[in-house]
């Protein structure tokens, strides 16, 4: 029996600390990268991996009492609305015109006209990078 | 002790999201900050319950989670149509809001001898 908990504690820890983990790496990511298009996976990393992770080692923690339901209740709400949160946020970019800083000008609306993008595909076709 | 390097972590997180939120170019970034800002601060006062042995906070963690959520879809409906209740009268293209005045970006055009590097 004392093994088990001890399991248990040692467990609860690994999840907590890679869930702090998740949730720095996370932050990091959302000061360093270039673009907002970008900043979006790194929010991502610490909305979704880092929230699930510490709230899993904080329920690990608790055992079976009402803490671990508040947890379960709160973790499952996060788990909902912070994937809905972020494609409203991507969407409403996306609407606003903002696009992409290493693809301007290549949505698909652009592309259906045939001059531009005679212009745009023999470029891309050559030089994937640019 | 695994409370308070957690905690540590979670807080230089924290930081580094309010960063981002004040030097946010577009407002998106800033959106997308006070999102991921809302979601830090559930964990941390999760995190705070646990570290003072007294974990009844979580009840706060809870609302703090779905006010958040509501906040984050209504600054951006306000952004998109400068209105937060009634919006449904006036269809998009009859209004003349600044989201609409944003032209989408122009193609460079470029010749065709001239791409490769």
């Amino acid at each position: 029996m004392s093994i088990l908990v001890t399991l248990q504690e040692v467990l609860s820890w690994i999840l907590i600390l890679a869930g702090a983990f998740f949730v720095l790496v996370g932050a990091i990511g959302t000061v360093r990268f270039p673009d907002f298009w970008a900043r979006l996976h790194a929010a991502s990393v610490s909305d979704s991996a880092g929230m699930i992770l510490l709230f899993l080692g904080m329920a690990l923690q608790a055992g079976f009492s009402l803490v671990a339901v508040k947890l379960a209740i709160i973790g499952a709400f996060l788990f909902l609305t912070g994937p809905t949160s972020t494609h409203a946020t991507a969407n409403a970019a996306l609407v606003s015109g903002l696009r992409p800083k290493e693809a301007e000008g290549l949505t698909g609306a652009e592309l259906r006209n045939k001059d531009t993008a005679q212009a745009i595909e023999p470029d891309g076709a050559k030089d994937p990078g640019a | 002790m695994i409370y308070t390097i957690a905690a540590t972590m979670v807080l230089i997180a924290m930081l580094l999201t309010l960063y981002r939120l004040f030097a946010g170019p577009t407002l998106y970034d800033r959106v997308l900050a006070v999102n991921l800002f809302g979601t830090h601060t559930v964990v941390f006062i999760g995190i705070l319950g646990f570290l003072t042995g007294r974990p009844d906070f979580l009840d706060i963690a809870l609302l703090y989670a779905l006010i958040n959520f509501v906040a984050t879809v209504a600054i951006l409906k306000f952004f998109r149509y400068r209105a937060i209740g009634d919006v449904g009268r006036t269809p998009i293209r009859k209004r003349k809001s600044a989201s609409r005045r944003i032209k989408l970006p122009k193609i460079r055009k470029r010749a065709k001898d001239s791409g490769g590097k």
